[in-house]
């Protein structure tokens, strides 16, 4: 077997994730300068619901003879809850704040991370929620290496994602504005675009991409709990501010490079280390290139 | 058509606007002039809904416009070109357009507007796929002025047109102001140059640290003594 493919297709597989994540966090603060620290947490809902979904549809007996269909049903459940987790939490932490200091908000993001942790532990309960089914494992041979069904999966539905994303961004009446309220907000509301609506569709639209990666997250490891949006979110974080935060394909590639390095660390430096990598990596992009590799705009300290 | 009492508006505890009152009529130039740091611009942005109104009230076409957003208010009828111009620089020259023509409802309402405002300025046409940013101040100017017209306004507010632009391109400027007015449009005109603005407006206020201390028909104004020391550069 060739562990250096393999450790590659693992890694990006990861950073797929990642990715997905870290545009959450990259849109947002490209809108309103805001690091939402309550980003991992909507992820690790749409885990939750993905998980809660696949359970009921097991106990119906629908899955897993409909697997396909199961899944997709999982994932339109996760990406409608969290899209509204999203637009709530914009509206109830971070709206009242417009105007207010920077720090508030900031607050505002930490305290909503720990509010959405706890509410999760305390109906869901702080043991580790398992996937109620078994899910293929025969994988394509790649040159030596395996890609197993669920890493085809991830790394399909997340090129599809991100690329419909660019799509939207690019070409969209909404997406247009978007880019406008994130250069100038008070040009873009002279203009006549309601800021407030597309900044909640900023936050609705990067929900629906955690969503997706809980989920998938949910089915790539099959066990999940109330705390895996604190790691995934730092991870996440660190991927968005190592493409430069506010820049979209930097979110894609940081998320991507990480998911690598994790990866190649973990197989040739250390397994110990793995999530030692990802802190490493942030604490010297703040220290040597804040901007990242993209981007242009230095991010504020927090 | 639009008529302000007694505005007030402030940054957290500097009050920038101590009670404006004003009022411009369909179809006039009405020109405000006034040092820097006067309130000319503050008094534009809360026209627009985009500085807050303490106290007093604005109204525009019968209506109180006091406390509408934004967008609101473009929809109402109230465009505007502000101070510096304020180009999305990462859009393109068409995006730019676009986004001046959010509101439009159909897509080929949208489509006619651009026409439009590429006939009017045919340099923007050429130049439509490139980004904002890398415009000269000139067509920039006429990108700021095109993109404030795709919103279809009955009356536009334009800060310091001419600021940063070379004499040539100043009186360019003033020619497109002179034809947008004749061919209907209500403007309200901020501007340093004083004496340009004078001669293209019909009718004038003087603004000093927030309040208006000066009002009158433009022409009167040119020849008043206060007004040739202070903004015309003219000894006694
Ligand atoms: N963003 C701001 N924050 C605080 N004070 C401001 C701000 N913008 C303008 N001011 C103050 O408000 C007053 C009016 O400014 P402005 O309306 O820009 O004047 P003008 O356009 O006539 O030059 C000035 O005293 C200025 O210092
Ligand atoms: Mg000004």
């Amino acid at each position: 077997m060739d562990i250096l493919l393999q450790q590659l297709i693992n890694g990006l597989t990861l950073g797929a994730v990642y990715a997905l994540i870290a545009l959450g966090y990259t849109m947002v603060y490209g809108i309103i300068e805001l690091i939402n620290f309550a980003h991992g947490e909507i992820y690790m809902i749409g885990a939750y619901v993905g998980i809660i979904v696949l359970t009921l549809l097991t106990v119906i007996g629908f899955a897993p003879a409909h697997l396909a269909l199961a899944i997709f049903l999982a994932l339109l459940a996760a990406m409608l809850v969290c899209a509204a987790y999203g637009y709530t939490l914009e509206r109830v932490a971070y709206r009242p704040l417009r105007s207010a200091p920077r720090l508030s908000p900031l607050i505002s993001a930490v305290g909503m991370s720990i509010f959405l942790q706890n509410y999760v532990m305390l109906t869901q309960g702080s043991a580790d929620k398992v996937l109620p089914l078994a899910l293929p494992t025969e994988g394509i041979a790649l040159m030596g290496a395996q890609v197993s069904p669920m890493q085809g999966f991830i790394l399909l539905t997340s090129v599809a994602l991100m690329a419909a994303l660019t799509l939207f961004i690019r070409k969209t009446r909404l997406g247009k504005a978007m880019r406008a309220t994130a250069q100038d907000r008070t040009m873009a509301a002279l203009v006549g675009i309601p800021v407030d609506r597309i900044i909640a569709t900023t936050f609705v639209v990067g929900s629906i991409l955690a969503a997706v990666a809980g989920v998938m997250v949910a089915l790539y490891y099959g066990s999940i709990n109330f705390f895996i949006g604190y790691s995934a979110g730092l991870k996440a974080f660190t991927a968005a501010v190592l493409g430069g935060i506010g820049n979209i394909p930097g979110a894609m590639v940081g998320g991507v490079l990480l998911g690598l390095l994790e990866s190649l660390g973990a197989s040739y430096v250390s397994s110990e280390y793995k999530d030692a990598f990802a802190f490493g990596i942030l604490i010297l992009l703040l220290i040597f290139r804040p901007q990242g590799l993209l981007g242009e705009r230095v991010p504020e300290k927090v | 058509m639009l008529e302000l009492r007694d505005l007030v508006s402030a940054y957290g505890p500097i009050q920038a606007l101590k009670g404006i009152s004003l009022r411009v009529e369909e179809g006039e130039i009405v020109a405000l002039i006034g040092a820097n740091g006067a309130g000319k611009s503050t008094t534009l942005m809360t026209i627009s809904g985009a500085r807050p109104v303490l106290r007093g009230t604005i109204r525009f076409a019968g209506e109180a416009i006091a406390g509408d957003p934004p967008h609101v208010i473009v929809a109402r009828g109230i465009a505007q070109v502000p101070e510096g111009r304020r180009i999305f620089s990462r859009l393109t020259v068409r995006e730019n357009l676009e986004m001046g023509g959010f509101l439009q409802r159909t897509r080929s309402a949208l489509e006619e507007d651009l026409k439009r405002v590429f006939s009017a300025f045919p340099v923007l046409r050429e130049r439509q796929v490139q980004l904002g940013g890398t415009l000269s101040g000139g067509e920039q100017q006429m990108l700021a002025i095109g993109r404030a017209l795709m919103a279809r306004p009955r009356l536009l507010l334009l800060d310091e047109p001419s600021l940063g632009l070379a004499p040539i391109l100043v009186q360019h400027i003033f020619r497109i102001i002179r034809d947008l007015n004749r061919q209907g449009l209500t403007i309200l005109l901020v501007e340093q140059n004083a004496r340009a603005a004078l001669q293209l407006a019909r009718r004038a206020y003087v603004l000093e640290t927030g309040r208006v201390t000066l009002e009158g028909e433009a022409a009167a104004l040119l020849q008043d003594s206060r007004v040739r020391r202070a903004y015309l550069g003219e000894g006694e």
